[in-house]
């Protein structure tokens, strides 16, 4: 429900800077260079934010981690070679599991999986959102109102007992189905909040021009109308990203999808099944979580950040005054 | 009145979708999953709770399409749920109305819970900016709304099950206690709901704080607040009539709407809780592969959301006035 003050409150005060009726829009490659300085403008406001840059670290902490594991963690994560359940040393970090891997091994690892499935399925629930959102808006009447009943539909249909019920069907499934899954009942939320941004745009002198000039309606939408959603299409992104982070967190937590991959959803699983906590594996369980945690926190950070930057009333106060005398 | 019409429209519209999955997934997945299920139950079950089966996942049928929907459709109206295929011959029905009372005494009141809690401490929150209450919570909750609420159960576990003052960390109560209304009893069911509402409550409260939080900041500059600051109104009446009041509709429709999501949102933590209902009985099924209790779960949870939706419609239409022209 912040998100939904996010979405609220931030697309207006930010777009009219780049979709000022004054400015007169250009051709394919002003667009690109407008999404650009939209983007740069957005950049430089979460630099000076102190949430975003909380978030943004944290993000490059998972990050890092998901692109050079091998120089950080050594130890093969899925070999079964070592002592069963060791506790923490120097040679085990975090110790092993009952099966004899090493677990700060599979946590370093874990984190790309993790990232991977939380990424590409926030851009394609995102890209989807656009492409329903920005459709339905812009085409209207009978189009607009099909879309809506499809996107309607899924918003209210609980999505994690959707995505157990569509898991189900289809047991021993990969990442991939997953990422499927995540987005068909993802996208709904930023299509409603997209659809109603680009009705308000709609309306613009800019696109009656784009109109008039005889131009082709997927360009008027690709080049005219999507850049000027920039803000509110990054929003959207971190907020279904949050939600990507602990569905599938949730989902491989009860054994969906390959449980064999290494990713702190299916660690989480193994210590769950083997039950860490009670043999006092402690930090089997609670690694992957803390993983967890850190990426749905930095997405989170992030998409509070930009709820600030559109809505200057939530910024806040810094003090100014001198602490009084006792 | 139009406004109304078009609302239900969407409602049984919904609820039609909902029931068209139901029936259309275990028919559109590869290699029908419930076929292999059913050759596996033949001559266990009686041919009797049998058929319902065969006709929900149209297995073993000569009739069109159509004609399997319609009867379906048809069994569900009639509250025909089915035979629990994993806790056999328990009726679906029975699992559920065994599992109802669970979910909505934990989660329910969880629920609310966070929702009063949270819904003062935004106010408060809001009131004082820039107080230490101010700058710490919102960011705070920010981070443990974005905090799986299983792995919150499982800390929780480790923490005050495992080590310290070792609370019940699964199960409603002690196996050799006889439920009764007296006061050991009730000492015993509120130990072993204190965990899960706990988890529950850590991670649902930050929304609730910071809807809040938000929305009376932008009431709080509005100048009808300026108007009561400079008529010299107690700062007390001023923070409850004037902002609180304006600034709490979105979450009065947010709270009917989480009651709707009671049923289907906790799914996690029963599960990490062993707690026995509407969602550990949902991952049940689905490790099972006991479709009719997957399917029956699944229609009751969208259901109550879907109720959910017309009770915040009419909440909304009752507390704020521009939303009824504007329909």
């Amino acid at each position: 429900m912040a998100s939904t003050e996010l979405s609220a409150g931030l697309g207006t005060p930010i777009t009219p800077s780049t979709g000022q009726p004054g400015i007169q829009p250009g051709r394919a490659r002003d667009a690109a260079a407008r999404t650009g300085v939209a983007l740069g403008r957005l950049f430089a406001a979460l630099r000076s934010n102190r949430k975003a840059s909380a978030g943004a670290i944290l993000l490059a902490f998972v990050v890092i981690l998901a692109a050079v594991p091998g120089l950080i963690a050594h130890d093969p994560p899925r070999a079964e070679i070592y002592g069963r359940s060791l506790g923490p040393s120097s040679a085990h970090l975090f110790g092993t599991t009952v099966y004899g891997q090493d677990i700060f091994s599979q946590f370093i690892w874990g984190a790309r999986e993790t990232l991977i499935i939380a990424v590409v399925s926030g851009v394609l629930s995102t890209t989807l959102s656009v492409i329903m959102g920005v459709a339905a808006a812009y085409l209207g009447g009978v189009a607009d109102s099909g879309l809506n009943l499809v996107t309607d539909t899924l918003l209210v249909i609980p999505s994690f007992p959707l995505l157990l019920i569509i898991a189900a069907y289809l047991p021993n499934s990969g990442v991939a189905v997953l990422i499927a899954i995540l987005v068909i009942t993802g996208y709904s939320y930023g299509a409603r909040q997209l659809r109603a941004q680009a009705l308000s745009l709609r309306r613009r002198d800019y696109l009656e021009a784009a109109r008039v000039r005889g131009e082709r309606t997927a360009y008027i939408i690709a080049v005219e109308i999507i850049p000027n959603m920039t803000p509110l299409i990054v929003a959207s992104f971190l907020g279904i990203a949050v939600y990507n982070v602990l569905f599938s967190a949730g989902l491989q937590f009860i054994g969906f999808g390959n449980p064999n991959s290494v990713s702190w959803g299916t660690m989480l699983y193994w210590a769950q099944n083997n039950e860490a906590l009670a043999i006092g594996q402690y930090l089997w369980a609670l690694m992957p979580g803390l993983g967890i945690a850190i990426l749905g926190a930095a997405f989170a950070l992030l998409n509070y950040a930009f709820d600030e930057i559109g809505n200057p009333a939530l910024r806040p106060v810094r003090r100014l005054r001198v602490k009084r005398a006792r | 009145m139009r406004y109304a019409l078009r609302r239900l429209a969407f409602f049984l519209g919904t609820l039609w979708a909902c029931l068209t999955l139901n029936f259309l997934l275990p028919r559109l997945m590869p290699g029908n999953p419930a076929l292999a299920l059913i050759a596996k139950f033949h001559g266990r079950i009686s041919a009797q709770a049998l058929k319902p089966l065969e006709i929900a996942f149209g297995v073993n049928t000569h009739e069109s399409l159509i004609h399997q929907y319609f009867s379906y459709l048809g069994n569900m109206a009639t509250g025909h749920l089915g035979t629990s295929l994993s806790q056999l011959p328990t009726p679906v029905s029975q699992i559920i109305s065994n599992a109802l009372p669970w979910t909505l005494g934990l989660v329910g009141v969880t629920t609310i819970l966070a929702f009063l809690l949270g819904t003062g401490i935004g106010i408060v929150g809001a009131w004082r900016r820039g107080s230490w209450l101010d700058n710490i919570l919102p960011p705070v909750f920010v981070i443990t709304s974005a905090i799986p609420f299983f792995w919150i159960g499982m800390l929780l576990i480790v923490a005050f099950s495992l080590h310290g003052p070792h609370l019940p960390s699964s199960g409603t109560f002690d196996n050799t206690m006889i439920p009764a209304f007296n006061w050991p009893f009730i000492v015993n069911l509120v130990q072993h709901a204190l965990l899960p509402a706990t988890a529950i409550l850590i991670t649902s409260i930050g929304l609730w704080i910071l809807t809040m939080r938000n929305n009376m900041v932008t009431v709080l500059s509005e100048d009808y607040v300026k108007m009561a600051r400079a008529k010299g109104l107690p700062g007390r009446r001023i923070m409850f009539d004037y902002a609180a009041r304006n600034a709490i509709l979105p979450n009065l429709s947010g709270l009917a709407m989480s009651l709707g999501f009671v049923l289907g949102g906790s799914v996690l933590v029963e599960y990490v809780f062993n707690y026995p209902g509407m969602g550990f009985w949902l991952v049940q099924a689905v490790e099972g592969e006991d479709y009719p209790l997957m399917q029956a779960l699944f229609l009751l949870i969208t259901l109550a959301v879907l109720l959910a939706v017309l009770l915040a419609d009419v909440l909304n239409a009752l507390f704020d006035p521009r939303t009824r022209t504007a329909g």
